[in-house]
């Protein structure tokens, strides 16, 4: 299949970025970024720079890719990262557009590669059990009920690939910091910190400059792992519980 | 040469304990003055930065992802193993001690792996502590499974999402000690030298990827987490920026490679759809639980199936050899790993294969549909259900077994394999080679320390399911943060060090020259163009069988290869900017010397083991033939010089515990 790319190029995070068109003739089998790879080797071989790109599992667990691909995060296919994204999906003679995730909170680096060292320090706000190593006690002492593990894993399976901020028209950051937030206070074992960590990590979300959630739910609409914007309400109310109490406050 | 393992003395049981209570200490005060490099942050290298931390030594982490929580530990799918014997089916320390020592072909030491066998409960402890969603049962306490080769139930998994879990967890207690100051976090920052001083490992280069300028860090020891080296094949199941190049340079430094041929060849992946493939993907193990391996009896048939006149639906039941079930009868598709795929490529060999490209053969679900169909319609009272009812009812107990894998698979394949039979071939997973190092996981460079998949000491020849998340979070958390202290009771007086000594500048001027060389070949041809070709080279030569001839000739072929690469590599854009071709190129540099070294130790181990099948060797059903009068032993190499050969180094493996017996699953 023929396509036309028009992928953004940027030198740098503080260069002048535009589209830039590419032709490139894929095979329906490839994925996405393998036909990303077709086309650097072209450009290599005509002593070109190649697109940067960021990407590294591809089997869609790891989260270092992303790209916005014809308007989306990830691209058309529900349910599925950039990396597992493959061109039978595509028809030939498309163009495709291709850009960074955008987000004032993610600056680009280079090409579609971007910034998202934000998403880490939310975490380390506060995103854990304060646990040390040898600390622990017998793993069955505490029996969890199935279905609240389970919901708890449904929030655990974030892979923070930062899709729901490029989604938001906020950027805002509320999916992702709300999945560690349910993940971790459905658990006995996370609810002793549950009121600071709710608080930490929402002062650290607004200081890294996300904008604010206005329930619009593209995150929940491109999330590739699932994640529902239930876990948003379950932020909220660990939140605004947790406002009221003055301890609390950071 | 021969080499001290420092395995402590006493019986097998009672090592660890002993030794761990009996070992030097570094006291709260001295440990805020002595700084530790760890470098990696997947599981083995995120907890040993947490743990090290929390202890109160002054950590600096490096990984060359934007983030920690990136590495490939994060892909394991199956599980973790633990001895806790929650199942109470007889499981216990030491049968998960037997089952890793003879799962790897007695070709691993009897101390390390009991020691493992013992921490590994402590893991699942703390894994729930900090809130790692392991799966549960009813009552709200923790499920296991089985998993390959072993006949008790002691796998804790998260879904199909156990390494990723476990990951979190660790990427979490590391967050948390970088907020307390206690870590210094390095994202995009790839260690490319290890530094001597006085002979210690007292720093490293690394170079920071956003901005391409090399950096000097100074500390009392360095740890690698730094993982295998299984994309010397190209193709496998790691991730794409998975590389040797930090266990490699401290080998250029020193360190010895122990057993680099034991790689591990995973039956079940994705087959290779065209030349264009970046990566190759695992389907669990856990679906030969349900799946029938098979190809057609005749060339005619499979060479339909390759042209895509008939589908395997096609083929009738008698004119399918289920060849896992006729060589295996005992285990049938449940063999280990080695065995499983030696026994595909022998099909695929033959002219069999089931793909266009001839290398793949069919995992068949059929038998289960109908198996999990009939017993779901009797549980709901339909004695005369029709083959299509059953065959839906079937599928839907499969989908909840597998359903993700059969998504997966659909996703990358384009076909469904509810509808047809799945395609799979054997790939590249896992390498137990590694750095050598001794009990207190410390290599023979003093304070250079090698923990998980980046040493060689605990699975062998061949690793077994389940154990490589065990084996890199025993490492980080229970082993590592303990035994250094050996190490780091005698520098207590031994002042901080300044990444401006000559040590650090002549070694950072070294790295320069090395990158700068790759810059200026400018010749023609891309790194991904000589990987893929070193790739072959490895598979074809090295890969699920190996002989003398091809080995020797494998040797020539990589040694061309590198001439040429040094020749006529081009390298786009500079040194000092944002370059992950410059990055890939440095990295296969060193895959073209250590894919040399892998060949040199097939070569000079001349028995059949594990991973490692010499053809040579076998026995007259095919099968492998360990030598263990001459072969019972590690060998490490020493690198001795740029087109020298390098030198081997023997730690004998000694048996006290266990009777070496041949492994047979007929």
């Amino acid at each position: 299949m023929k396509l036309t790319l028009k992928i953004w190029r940027q030198k740098g995070p503080k260069e002048r970025g535009r589209f830039e068109t590419y032709q490139v003739e894929a095979n329906p089998h490839m994925s996405f970024l393998e036909m990303l790879d077709v086309l650097n080797e072209e450009l290599i071989a005509k002593k070109e720079e190649p697109v940067v790109f960021e990407h590294d599992c591809r089997e869609g667990i790891c989260g270092t890719c992303g790209m916005v691909i014809n308007g989306e995060p990830h691209g058309p296919l529900p349910g599925t990262t950039t990396c597992q994204l493959h061109m039978r999906h595509f028809r030939d003679g498309e163009t495709i557009v291709i850009e960074p995730f955008r987000a004032s909170a993610f600056p680009v680096m280079k090409d579609l590669g971007v910034d998202r060292s934000a998403m880490d320090r939310i975490i380390q706000a506060g995103g854990y059990i304060s646990v040390n190593t040898g600390a622990a006690q017998d793993a069955n002492a505490i029996p969890i009920d199935k279905d609240t593990a389970s919901q708890s894993f449904d929030a655990a399976a974030c892979i923070g690939c930062g899709a729901c901020i490029a989604a938001c028209p906020n950027a805002s950051a509320m999916l992702f910091v709300s999945a560690k937030v349910s993940h971790l206070a459905l658990l006995p074992q996370g609810k002793v910190e549950a009121k600071h960590r709710a608080q930490a990590m929402v002062k650290q979300m607004d200081l890294e400059g996300f904008g604010m959630c206005s329930n619009i739910t593209a995150c929940e609409a491109e999330c590739p792992k699932g994640i529902t914007v239930e876990n948003i309400a379950r932020l909220n109310r660990e939140f605004l519980s947790s406002s009221l109490r003055s301890e609390a406050k950071l | 040469m021969s080499l001290d393992s420092k395995t402590p003395a006493g019986p097998l049981a009672e090592k660890w304990t002993r030794y761990r209570g009996t070992m030097n200490l570094v006291a709260p005060n001295n440990k805020r003055r002595i700084d530790i490099i760890v470098v990696g942050s997947g599981l083995a290298g995120a907890s040993a930065a947490a743990s090290l931390g929390e202890m109160g030594y002054n950590v600096k982490c490096f990984t060359f992802h934007d983030s920690p929580r990136r590495a490939h530990s994060i892909a394991a799918q199956g599980g973790i193993n633990a001895a806790k014997n929650y199942a109470n089916d007889g499981d216990s320390v030491y049968r998960l001690f037997y089952d890793t020592i003879k799962g790897g072909d007695y070709r691993s030491r009897e101390g390390n792996v009991y020691r493992l066998a013992e921490v590994s409960r402590n893991i699942i402890d703390q894994a729930v502590a900090q809130g790692v969603p392991f799966a549960r049962d009813y009552g709200g306490m923790l499920d296991n499974r089985s998993f390959g080769g072993v006949q008790v139930s002691r796998t804790f998994y998260a879904r199909g999402q156990t390494g990723q879990q476990l990951l979190l967890g660790a990427y979490q207690a590391l967050s948390r000690q970088i907020a307390l100051g206690t870590v210094e976090m390095y994202n995009r920052h790839e260690m490319l030298d290890l530094v001597l001083v006085d002979g210690k490992a007292r720093g490293i280069i690394a170079r920071n990827l956003v901005t391409g300028k090399l950096e000097r860090f100074a500390a009392h020891a360095v740890v690698l987490g730094t993982g295998g080296y299984g994309n010397v094949f190209y193709l496998s199941t790691n991730a794409m920026m998975c590389n040797v190049t930090a266990a490699w340079r401290t080998v250029r430094r020193g360190a010895y490679m122990a057993n680099p041929c034991f790689t591990q060849i995973h039956p079940t992946c994705i087959p290779q759809s065209g030349e264009y493939q970046s990566k190759l993907t695992l389907m669990s193990e856990s679906l030969r639980n349900d799946g029938r391996v098979w190809v057609p009896k005749t060339h005619e048939d499979a060479q339909a199936i390759r042209e895509g006149r008939k589908t395997g639906n096609d083929i009738a039941e008698e004119d399918r050899d289920y060849f896992l079930e006729r060589r295996y009868p005992a285990f049938g598709n449940l063999v280990p790993r080695d065995v499983a795929s030696r026994a595909a490529k022998v099909a695929c060999d033959e002219g069999l294969g089931v793909a266009p490209t001839g290398l793949a053969v069919f995992m068949d679900f059929t038998a289960a549909f109908e198996r999990y169909g009939k017993s779901k319609a009797n549980s709901m009272g339909i004695h005369d259900a029709s083959p299509a009812k059953v065959r839906e009812l079937g599928e839907a107990v499969v989908s909840e077994k597998y359903g993700n894998l059969f998504e997966m698979y659909e996703k990358i394949t384009g076909e469904n394999p509810y509808k047809l039979p799945m395609k799979i071939y054997p790939a590249v997973h896992y390498t137990m080679g590694g750095l050598w190092v001794d009990y207190n996981l410390e290599t023979n460079i003093p304070g250079l320390f090698a923990t998980g998949e980046c040493n060689f000491s605990d699975h062998g020849a061949n690793r077994l399911g389940a154990s490589a998340l065990m084996q890199g979070l025993a490492d980080g958390y229970f082993v590592l943060p303990y035994t250094i202290g050996q190490f780091l009771s005698n520098e207590i007086r031994t002042p901080k060090f300044s990444p401006d000594s000559k040590e650090f500048l002549e070694a950072e001027a070294a790295t320069r020259e090395r990158l700068e060389g790759l810059m200026n070949i400018k010749g023609s041809q891309s790194v991904e163009s000589f990987h893929r070709r070193l790739g072959k080279i490895m598979w074809e030569y090295c890969g699920m069988a190996r002989n003398a001839e091809g080995l020797t000739k494998a040797r020539t072929m990589i040694q061309a290869l590198r001439e040429e690469f040094y020749k006529d590599l081009f390298v786009p854009g500079s040194l000092e900017e944002y370059n992950p071709e410059l990055e890939k190129a440095h990295r296969v540099a060193d895959f073209l010397e250590l894919g040399e070294l892998m060949v040199i130790d097939a070569l000079n181990r001349q028995e059949s083991c594990g991973g490692h099948f010499r053809e040579e060797y076998q026995t007259p059903e095919g099968e492998a033939l360990r030598d263990d009068e001459n072969f019972a032993y590690v060998a490490a190499w020493e690198y001795t010089g740029w087109d020298k050969d390098p030198a081997l180094h023997k730690e004998e493996l000694t048996f006290e515990n266990v009777e070496l017996k041949t492994r047979s699953y007929k």
